[in-house]
């Protein structure tokens, strides 16, 4: 229960009831005439809906197997690329922020602020222009054209600036006493960083990494540009031939929607048995927390 | 059926176009035009012994072209670029099974060539000078031009001259050539831009935009799927010859190819009727 | 670099249009944010559940498919509108699930004794949440709201990609397509359209940030 209202007594009881019922109803409403009009324009006929949910319609499997055996599949794999890309270059990003010396550490800065200044959708595009401009063959798996790594490349980029500041927030966010203690042990500042600092300062931000996993896979969604067979490409090729691009985008926003809220789940999981296991209480969770959580606004 | 009538049409064009000369050194190959099947002789060492000798080839297309390249729910481009790429293949002696497609959007034509990565491009590639400096092309297999497409009861829209007068607002494709030409004819603000045309086609059904803009013969194959709901509105207004793509310099391949468009016109009235499978067939 | 100079006039406009794509959707996403957040932490069970609904549902849409489904699901039940204003409207209704989980992150982080101390001397719910709560949670939002509207000026450029031409990234679209200028330039012209927004916009944000924090 909120600290935001008493346990209800008798009056206000009998208020939320109220509320509760004008709410209902209100919603109810608006449920009844959207579908109304729904149906009024033939969104709820067999024809619309038959090639996604009816076995007997024979381009149904056909339809699933585009979607999930080509779309899906694709979408996923320019998502782990891209989650292991950054996660190993924002790390490196980090690191080198951490040890550099100030006068080459603005470099680092730059690039940083640089990258996450730009929409990633921006990335994607030039990722795909730029590259084969200045004549970077990538690798082919056969004869492939390689949307798929301009678009993990466009998603790399924007992403491992983000992932660098998880990383340095977390790091920064241990007690002061971890650092001193490995310099006091003799080890490097390097040393420091790879045996004590960045092992917990992952453990730290796990859940915020787990967010940007899901920021990661909408961004996906956005491989459409350059005419990757991602999930949402694939629903728009499909729909020239089945004519239904309302049921369609519905679909995908529930595929979309399922594999990130699991995600968001295991997220929560992981930072509640985090926050149990850590004998810190979380009320001295330290501001450098809030900032990286910053990273993941609005995206 | 109408791509049927659109690849009869299409492949009669063949015949009154002057093919392009292929440039350079005019080295004129005795291309083997023998009928697929049997196995053709080929110069040693030339792009159509290694094709042929290998028994398979990469074509690009459009997987998002209805009429002329459009991924099927087989998973297997349709349309009339791909004909032209299956008689290519066949002069060849390769068979349609054996026919790797591969996507390749406008904006990486030129690049999959020049990597090497597909043999061939026949994605409605209008020949024109700057692509000339990347890529040499065969043909033209046909001759585009653009124009407009308008809801059925539309009357305003004459032609292109009609359109900024009376506010019209025009959909087409973002970066491509037809989107860049009808500037000329209308204020940037008519002008709502996808990056494919069946979402134009969508707005034009829905009433959001009263026109889409882009060759005609694409234009024509959302027509024939609208029952009835499109039609053209005008006359063309540009000239699209659309060739096929392949190496740079590479002369021989080009003369071939130029010579099975050729014999293709005057061996049958069609290559393949009823070439496109109809939309939801089992497979 | 020509490219630059001569298209100077595109790109102005580009960077313009951007601005007013995030100006009408920040305004809209602030508002339905609010209530949406009002919702969440609302005493009427249909209400929070319509706010969580909303969040988990908006947040785990990619903003292209928000707006795919909005720019050609609306005209498919015979509701109209320029496309700009679709695109308009999908960016709002997306961002507007991230305001309104930055504003309950604020709410939540005022800690409960303020609640319980505006309660106890009789303040209603409106009341606790209009003059005590609300005040002190906006310090501690603006650092997460203000990261959301700057993010939302770089997602605009995924409305360019639907319908709504002439945004910058638009802009660089139709130079380095129809009009054949070589990427390099064009991006360099594009990324410096969005630097020219989005780091001031920090910058401005940083400084309102020191201005608002707690002095602890």
């Amino acid at each position: 229960m909120s600290a935001l209202y008493d346990v209800p007594g008798p009056r206000a009881r009998r208020r939320t009831m109220i509320g509760t019922i004008v709410a209902a109803v209100g919603l109810l409403a608006i449920a009844v005439v959207v579908v109304q009009r729904l149906a009024a324009q033939g969104q709820f006929t067999a024809e619309k809906w038959g090639p996604l949910f009816d076995p007997t319609d024979e381009a149904m499997p056909q339809v699933w197997s585009l979607l999930i055996g080509l779309g899906l599949r694709n979408t996923l794999s320019a998502a782990s690329l891209a989650v292991v890309a950054s996660l190993v270059l924002g790390t490196l990003i980090a690191v080198t922020r951490l040890v550099s010396a100030p006068w080459y550490r603005w470099l680092v800065v730059g690039v940083v602020e640089l990258l996450r200044g730009l929409p990633v959708v921006v990335l994607i595009f030039f990722a795909a222009r730029v590259l084969p401009e200045i004549g970077v063959e990538l690798p082919g798996a056969g004869r492939e054209v390689n949307t798929l790594f301009y678009l993990v490349i466009g998603l790399t980029l924007y992403n491992m600036v983000i992932i660098a500041e998880i990383i340095r927030a977390g790091v920064n966010s241990l007690p002061r006493g971890q650092a001193e203690a490995a310099s006091a042990i003799g080890l490097t500042r390097w040393q420091g960083l790879r045996l004590i600092l960045l092992p917990q300062a992952f453990r730290t931000m796990l859940p915020a990494l787990i967010s940007q996993l899901v920021v990661i896979l909408k961004d996906t969604a956005l491989g459409f540009i350059i005419s990757y067979p991602e999930l949402l490409r694939e629903s728009q090729i499909i729909v020239q031939t089945t004519k239904n691009p309302l049921q369609m985008y519905f679909v995908v926003a529930v595929i979309f929607i399922l594999i990130n809220y699991s995600l968001g789940k295991l997220a929560e999981y992981v930072e509640r048995r985090l926050s149990r296991a850590r004998k810190v209480p979380a009320a001295a969770a330290p501001p450098d927390l809030v900032e990286a959580g910053r990273a993941n606004a609005g995206n | 059926m109408r791509f049927r009538r659109l690849t009869v049409t299409a492949v009669s064009a063949v015949a009154a176009l002057t093919l392009a000369a292929c440039g350079g050194g005019g080295e004129s190959t005795p291309a083997g035009g023998a009928d697929a099947g049997a196995a053709p002789a080929f110069p040693e060492g030339s792009t159509m012994a290694t094709l042929a000798g290998q028994g398979s080839i990469t074509i690009g297309t459009k997987f998002d072209q209805p009429g002329f390249g459009l991924q099927g729910l087989d998973g297997k481009p349709a349309g009339f670029d791909v004909e032209i790429g299956k008689i290519i293949a066949s002069k060849l002696g390769i068979a349609e099974d054996s026919i790797e497609w591969v996507e390749t959007p406008s904006a990486t034509r030129e690049e999959v060539i020049e990597q090497d990565r597909v043999d061939m491009v026949v994605a409605t590639y209008t020949i024109n000078d700057t692509r000339k400096e990347r890529v040499t092309f065969a043909g033209p297999y046909y001759e585009a031009g653009q124009a407009l497409m308008v809801r059925s009861d539309d009357t305003t829209v004459t032609g292109p001259d009609s359109l900024r007068a009376a506010g019209t607002r025009v959909c087409s494709v973002s970066g491509s050539t037809p989107s860049q030409e009808i500037l000329k004819y209308i204020d940037q603000s008519q002008l709502t831009l996808f990056d494919v045309y069946s979402k134009c086609a969508d707005a034009l059904r829905t009433n959001q935009v009263d026109a889409v803009t882009t060759d005609n013969v694409i234009l024509l194959g959302f027509i024939a799927d609208s029952e009835g709901g499109f039609k053209l509105a005008g006359d063309t207004f540009t000239q699209e010859p659309y060739g096929i793509g392949i190496t740079k310099g590479d002369v021989a391949f080009c003369e071939f190819i130029n010579q099975s468009l050729q014999e293709a016109q005057s061996d049958a009235p069609t290559p393949r009727p009823g070439s496109r499978p109809p939309a939801r067939s089992p497979r | 670099m020509d490219v630059l100079v001569e298209n100077l006039g595109l790109y102005w406009r580009g960077v313009l249009t951007t601005l007013q794509i995030s100006l009408y959707s920040g305004i809209g996403a602030l508002v339905l944010g609010t209530i949406m957040a009002g919702f969440r932490v609302s005493p009427v069970p249909p209400l929070r559940a319509v706010g969580a609904g909303w969040v988990t549902a908006v947040r785990n849409t990619p903003l292209s498919v928000v707006l795919f489904m909005i720019a050609f699901g609306l005209p498919e039940i015979a509701i109209n509108a320029p496309f700009f204003w679709f695109g308009v409207t999908g960016l709002a209704l997306y961002t507007s699930a991230f305001v309104c989980e930055a504003l309950r992150s604020g709410i939540n982080s005022v800690s409960t004794g303020q609640a319980e101390a505006a309660r106890a001397i009789g303040l209603t719910f409106g009341q606790t949440l209009g003059e005590v709560v609300l005040p002190q949670a906006f310090r501690t939002v603006v650092p997460p709201l203000g990261n959301v509207f700057i993010a939302m000026i770089k997602n605009s450029a995924i409305v360019g990609a639907v319908g709504v031409g002439g945004d910058l990234y638009s802009v660089g679209v139709q130079l380095t397509g129809s009009l054949g200028e070589a990427a390099i330039p064009v991006l360099i012209g594009v990324a410096l359209g969005y630097l020219v927004l989005t780091i001031p916009a920090g910058l401005l944000l940083g400084y309102l940030e020191r201005k608002v924090a707690i002095a602890r």
